[in-house]
């Protein structure tokens, strides 16, 4: 289960990856998770689970199946409330605001904390059509507005290149990897202040992975990321930290390399060394 | 050795093969069997056959002519024939042929159809010069052109009657449409206005507000409209003084002359003239005819126009009705019902009401419906009009209604299958970008599914359309010609009674008194019936596969 990322065929350094020493401590916190508690039905999926997610950096979430890494990143944008039977304790903190607190505009949040799913899942429209979704749904409906969004999300998911001649032409028809990047352009294209990826990568083959991760690469700049993946090379290569989660609990959290190269917990190693899961 | 390999055939599954395929073959053969049996029969009514005049010698009877054309012919076993009284004798061949002859004449015979025995029809013979007359009342006539008469006057007879008469049918022709234009659209419009001056008077009486000066307009407007009709009325006997201006002298097959009036015939040909191509040209012309024409004679002749328009027309109300209701019911029971015993309990009552046999939606319509809402609304927004009822009767609105109570079911379980078939990740997407659930529905999750609400209608069209029981009940009736459509105010008469072909069928078929008549009408009718639902059926799903291209679902 160990790999050297090379054998992979990506070299870090080609993803323009600086090594920089990154210190918790030194960053502005944009989501903040005071001890989450949170149940289906009796079950209890998320015991006690405490974390800063830091401002325009990638954290990632790893661990193996069912330890509940979908399970919290689902919080941020309450996607959990869909579930029949779901039932939160504790709070989170968006820029020092309860998400869970009564009377809390879920829709609004959800525009603030955009999704991008592990499928790939454009809406049966154009791909235009697709990209302006969101802003027509907050009413925005002038012509030049919309194409200019369109033209700035789609170049924000590298994708602008490939689509610019068929914008009008409908979104199944393009390939798993465009169709991911659309719904990453999709979710950009609302300016969101955190941008949760739920294994985006899961679907795609290795070439359309390494694009998406470039294009989470970028996008650091301007948003907050978070990505839930099993791929441990995945997040080694993209994230600034992670975060390790073992049957509902948080084991580890940390800078990416120090967690990958001296993980505090005898769990974690044996995690990332491939001893179990 | 043999038991392997027959042990073998069967672990193959070639026998299963066979016994689906078996299946398939007399479900098709069934099929193509119904149709054809309903297309030939029914389509086969409408050529121009020839015309036979022969002497028809029953034996120990005086020997007499006939004229007709044969519809049947069969062998009977001699001892039948003789078991039904005929003086058939008592040595002979076993079988003998009986032959139905149409010998039209109704005013002349008292009956348009005969049996004869075929061993006593001698001297068989086609002249060209016999004529078949199809007249507006009496059904057909058959015989020889005598002469052709204005006011009374011999103007043509001979071999010049012919094209004379022919001429004279067209202009009578012409003035039959004007006539029916004048009586339909202008008396119709001023029986119209009068009504709905009446029943604007009798409103007012009503309320209490009947004064001079509403009186006094009341007045004018009727005075104006019998003015009208005044002017429409003299029009109309003028037509009607030239439309019976002429006639012509026939004789039957036994020499009997008869005088027919010209306005009464619909059209005068000589089949046994004719050839290939213009019996084609009338064979269309026939079925335009029936197609396009109100029936006449108790049904057995004329078209079926009223009970085409009036099956479509209900069959299309009920689909704007039934399609949103339904719709908003499933949606209600997939996307906001919690999922729990009473959801599953209505879901249950749901599908069994599908299962109701439709009689009862009958009896319930006109019970709940008809007396109840129909009363109620009389009551509330007609009582001028009572004791007269408007709604309070069956009619249009309430045989749509009734059939979409008894379609909602299967609309309501198409939409709900259809709605949960749209994957979840698409409205996550959706509820993802900002999106509430309402928009999320509204924007994404109806129209991915309208391709299966499509499929509910086509269903319930399906199931509706070709429904009789309940109609009867609730609006349909054996005549009406008059169109639920038409240029008067309101324009679309929901509380008429209509005309269905389903009934139209059960009706010539079993309440006509002239049964041979009617056969091939029944059939003729079947037939229209099964391709009047099937264009309704094929264009929806026409529709349908245009939206669902539109909204291919994912690949889940």
């Amino acid at each position: 289960m160990q790999h050297d990322s090379s054998a992979h065929g990506i070299n870090m350094s080609a993803l323009g990856r600086s090594k920089q020493s990154l210190s918790l401590a030194d960053e502005t916190v944009a989501i903040e998770v005071p001890g989450l508690n949170l149940f289906y039905g009796e079950k209890q999926a998320l015991y006690d689970v405490s974390l800063n997610i830091p401002k325009q950096r990638v954290t990632a979430f790893i661990g193996p199946s069912g330890c509940g890494k979908s399970t919290l990143l689902r919080t941020f944008n309450r996607m959990n409330d869909l579930v029949d039977g779901c039932r939160v304790e504790g709070e989170i903190n968006l820029y020092g605001h309860n998400i869970y607190r009564k009377g809390e505009d879920v829709a609004e949040l959800r525009r603030r904390v955009g999704m991008v799913f592990q499928k790939p899942n454009p809406f049966p429209k154009t791909i235009y059509e697709n990209v302006v979704y969101g802003l027509r749904i907050q009413g925005i409906n002038k012509k030049r507005v919309l194409d200019e969004a369109v033209e700035w999300a789609l170049r924000g998911a590298a994708l602008w290149d490939e689509v610019k001649d068929r914008l009008h032409e409908s979104a199944l028809g393009l390939s798993g990897g465009q169709q991911q990047r659309l719904v990453i352009a999709r979710t950009i294209a609302v300016e969101p202040e955190v941008l949760l990826l739920d294994e985006p990568c899961s679907a795609l083959d290795p070439i359309s992975t390494l694009k998406v991760e470039e294009l989470i690469y970028e996008l650091k700049s301007k948003f907050t990321i978070v990505i839930v993946t099993h791929n441990m090379q995945q997040a080694a290569r993209v994230s600034d930290y992670t975060a390790f989660m073992y049957m509902g609990k948080m084991v580890e959290y940390g800078d990416t390399d120090t967690l990958f190269t001296n993980p505090a917990k005898k769990q974690t190693e044996d995690y990332i060394t491939g001893r179990y899961g | 050795m043999k038991q392997n390999s027959l042990k073998g055939w069967f672990k193959s599954g070639a026998p299963g093969v066979w016994i689906s395929g078996g299946a398939v073959s007399i479900a098709v053969i069934m099929t193509i069997g119904l149709l054809s049996v309903i297309a030939v029969r029914g389509l086969g009514h409408f050529w121009p056959a020839d015309l036979i005049h022969a002497h028809y010698d029953v034996p120990g009877d005086a020997n007499h002519l006939v004229i007709g054309e044969v519809v049947q012919k069969e062998e009977v076993p001699r001892e039948r024939l003789k078991s039904a009284g005929l003086p058939v004798p008592a040595q002979g061949p076993e079988f003998m042929t009986r032959e139905l002859i149409k010998v039209g004449n109704r005013d002349l015979n008292g009956n348009d159809f005969t049996w004869v025995v075929g061993e006593w029809l001698t001297g068989e013979a086609k002249p060209p010069e016999l004529m078949a007359i199809e007249r507006r009342e009496w059904g057909n006539f058959y015989g020889y052109l005598v002469n052709v008469k204005e006011n009374g006057k011999v103007v043509a007879q001979g071999a010049a009657a012919w094209p004379e008469l022919q001429a004279r049918v067209k202009r009578v022709n012409d003035l039959a449409s004007q006539l029916s234009q004048l009586e339909k659209k202008d008396i119709g419009a001023i029986n119209a206005g009068l009504e709905r001056i009446r029943l604007h008077g009798r409103k007012l009486e009503l309320a209490g507000n009947l004064d001079a000066a509403a009186q006094a307009d009341m007045d004018a407007g009727r005075a104006e409209l019998n003015a009208r009709y005044k002017a429409v009325e003299e029009r109309l006997s003028d037509l009607h003084s030239e439309f019976n201006r002429d006639s012509l002298t026939a004789r039957d097959a036994n020499g009997k002359e008869l005088e027919i009036n010209i306005g009464k015939v619909v059209k005068a040909y000589q089949p046994n003239a004719m050839n290939s191509w213009q019996k084609l040209a009338m064979y269309f012309s026939n079925i335009w005819a029936f197609l396009s024409q109100d029936p006449r004679e108790a049904n057995t002749e004329g078209g079926i126009f009223p009970a085409i328009f009036g099956t479509v027309m209900m069959t299309l109300i009920m689909a704007v009705i039934v399609t949103p209701f339904g719709v908003l019911a499933a949606v209600y029971l997939r996307e906001y019902a919690k999922q729990n015993t009473l959801t599953r309990v209505i879901r249950i009552a749901v599908n069994n009401l599908a299962g109701v046999p439709a009689i009862v939606y009958g009896v319930f319509g006109l019970g709940f419906f008809v007396y109840v809402l129909g009363g109620s609304v009389d009551r509330l927004f007609f009582a001028e009009a009572l004791p007269a009822p408007t709604f309070g009767t069956p009619g249009l609105l309430w045989a749509s209604l009734t059939l979409a109570l008894l379609a909602v079911p299967v609309v309501i379980v198409a939409t709900e299958e259809g709605l949960a078939r749209i994957p979840r990740t698409v409205r996550e997407g959706s509820l993802a970008l900002g999106a509430t659930k309402a928009e999320t529905l509204w924007k994404i999750v109806l129209p991915m599914a309208s391709p299966a609400m499509m499929t509910g209608m086509i269903l319930a069209v399906a199931r509706a359309a070709g429904e009789v029981a309940p109609l009867m009940l609730v609006g349909v009736v054996k005549l009406a010609p008059s169109l639920p459509l038409d240029g008067n105010y309101p324009y679309l008469h929901l509380d008429q009674k209509i005309m269905h072909l389903g009934f139209h069928i059960y009706d010539v078929g079993f309440q006509s008194p002239n049964v041979e008549a009617a056969r091939p009408l029944v059939y003729a009718t079947a037939l229209l019936l099964v391709l009047v639902i099937a264009t309704l059926n094929l264009s929806a799903v026409w529709i349908r596969n245009h939206l669902r291209e539109k909204y291919k679902a994912l690949d889940s």
